[in-house]
């Protein structure tokens, strides 16, 4: 299956979630993969206009039956963009597939990630992006040589597009890795009243295991987190080997999003509270005793 | 100058969602429906910009549904909220977002607004696809993931939740934006209003008469419930939780 396989790069290398996306094309029987990260061709207006441009002209020029990526924000906008130019088959957030004869069959989750529902795409080019979580990464070294292959250079005039234009980028410096790429995620809910006590509590254990800090969307809706940190049906998707959930009461939203995190552990005051129902170890207490002495602990 | 902006109707968060036994779909015998929340979310912005921005230069507010004819009570609920009209594209036909980004092109044709606000996805299929198949069909730039949009340079300046931060753009108009979570907090309609909403104008519009040659790419062969098989350990004190965190 020709398939063109959509990347992003975080500063000098090509991001985990990228990696997962290579993952899925490979596993496509005759998989023939070309990889293309439409911001390395050019930076002056990064857009979903020009990119989509970009890229439904790539699928046009080498007549690929198949566009990949890891289901960020970047592709949500942009991949999804060229899949309209491209006749609109696309199924988004995909986390398993299977074939029935030819027919590849795609498990994508809806309601939340209450419902998982089955579904195919009639018509070529199909664009799919696929949730990161769902799919091991593979080695880096699988991509230098993809990249050491011939580059090829397409000629694209998206002169014609009106496009909207970039001006800036309000990106929160932080030393702690993403929470879509952490073995390990804090994540702090309700309990924390200030910026000062997540980034204390929660951002104090996240450092102690090295691991990431997330929130829950009530914390950015405050203005107490960045969005960037918020996990749920409508921000980041993870699943890492422990996600750690201080003072999150578990809405259905917030569950889409860590659900599928190899280990839960939560601690909240409420015996009651949902996410304990998903959760493997389970601590009623207020965070604001407990953090300090798991800090300490590891510090010490 | 005038304003779309989308209304799908969607099951209420607040209720289980069963799948039926035969897989085919989702049980909806005893299912309340709401207007989508980030459509919700759409109307309230739409509502903002005519109240900050309408001058002589009237800002009309047009609703649009794509769907059964009992769309209508999300439609009515943007009324209330405070929309001029609404028009319902009625089909009983199954859509996927691409069929419903065709139509909504159609009624975009008919109407020539200068901007389209749509929710960033709806809540029951979670597809987050159809406000940018509409831009491509349209060929308009698009803003999604709308966070803050405020009239300024070219058309409008639009704050964007991104995987890496809030990004500023600025968009010429005509536009398709879609509304994050952050935008705002929606209103909710006054019993007058509501009232007053119920004599309000929908025109229905037969899908097959605007003749919208697209048929669904994504089929759903089957759908099944996730329930969690965690049981959960309850811990005695804290020096047992850092047994399980140490690394």
């Amino acid at each position: 299956m020709k398939t063109l396989v959509i990347t992003e790069s975080d500063e000098s290398d090509i991001r985990l979630g990228s990696l997962s996306a290579i993952a899925f094309a490979q596993s496509l029987p005759e998989a023939q993969l070309d990889t293309l990260c439409v911001a390395d061709v050019f930076g002056e207006n990064p857009t979903a206009d020009s990119h989509a441009a970009v890229i439904a002209a790539a699928v046009n020029q080498k007549s690929y039956e198949l566009v990949v990526a890891a289901a960020t924000t970047y592709a949500k906008d942009v991949v999804a963009r060229a899949a309209g130019l491209c006749g609109g088959s696309m199924a988004s957030d995909v986390i398993s597939h299977r074939f029935d004869g030819d027919q590849l069959l795609l498990d994508r989750p809806m309601f939340a990630g209450a419902v998982t529902a089955t579904v195919t795409l009639s018509s070529i080019p199909r664009f799919i992006t696929v949730r990161a979580s769902a799919y091991n990464p593979v080695e880096r070294s699988i991509v230098d040589n993809l990249n050491s292959l011939d580059t090829e250079s397409l000629d694209v005039d998206y002169s014609d597009v009106p496009c909207a234009h970039w001006k800036s980028l309000a990106s929160r410096a932080s030393h702690r890795p993403d929470v879509t790429e952490a073995k390990i995620v804090v994540s702090g809910g309700r309990a924390f009243k200030s910026t000062e006590d997540f980034e204390r509590l929660v951002g104090g254990l996240a450092d102690g295991l090295g691991g990431a800090a997330g929130s829950s969307r009530a914390l950015v809706d405050a203005g107490i987190t960045p969005n960037d940190l918020q996990v749920g049906q409508t921000g980041k998707i993870v699943a890492p080997d422990i996600y750690i959930a201080l003072g999150i009461s578990g809405a259905v939203q917030h569950l889409a999003g860590m659900k599928n995190s190899k280990t839960i552990i939560a601690v909240n005051t409420d015996p009651d509270a949902p996410i304990f129902s998903v959760a493997d170890f389970g601590l009623v207490g207020d965070v604001y005793e407990v953090v300090p002495q798991l800090i300490a602990e590891l510090n010490g | 100058m005038k304003i779309l902006v989308t209304c799908k109707r969607v099951p209420d968060t607040d209720q289980k969602i069963h799948v039926k036994e035969d897989g085919g779909g989702i049980d909806d015998s005893n299912l309340a429906y709401v207007l989508n929340p980030f459509d919700a979310i759409a109307v309230e912005e739409a509502l903002r910009i005519r109240e900050e921005y309408q001058t002589n230069d009237e800002i009309q507010i047009v609703a649009v549904g794509v769907g059964v004819a009992d769309y209508e009570s999300e439609l009515r609920t943007a009324l209330a909220m405070g929309a001029d009209r609404a028009i319902l594209v009625e089909s009983t036909a199954i859509m996927d977002p691409w069929t419903v980004a065709n139509t909504i092109a159609a009624v975009v044709a008919r109407e020539s607004p200068d901007l389209v606000l749509m929710g960033k996805q709806a809540v029951d299929d979670d597809a987050n696809q159809t406000g940018q198949f509409l831009a491509a069909l349209l060929q308009w730039p698009q803003a999604t993931f709308a966070s803050n949009i405020r009239f300024g340079g070219l058309g409008l300046q639009v704050a964007r939740e991104t995987d890496q931060g809030i990004e500023e753009i600025e968009v010429p108009l005509p536009a398709v934006v879609t509304a994050d979570l952050r935008l705002n907090e929606p209103r909710y309609a006054s019993l007058p209003s509501i009232l007053k909403a119920r004599k309000k104008e929908i025109e229905i519009i037969a899908h097959t008469d605007l003749q919208v040659d697209a048929d669904p790419k994504l089929e759903v062969l089957s759908m099944k419930s996730e329930i969690s098989q965690r049981s959960c350990v309850m811990l005695d004190n804290v020096n047992s939780l850092i047994e399980i965190i140490r690394p």
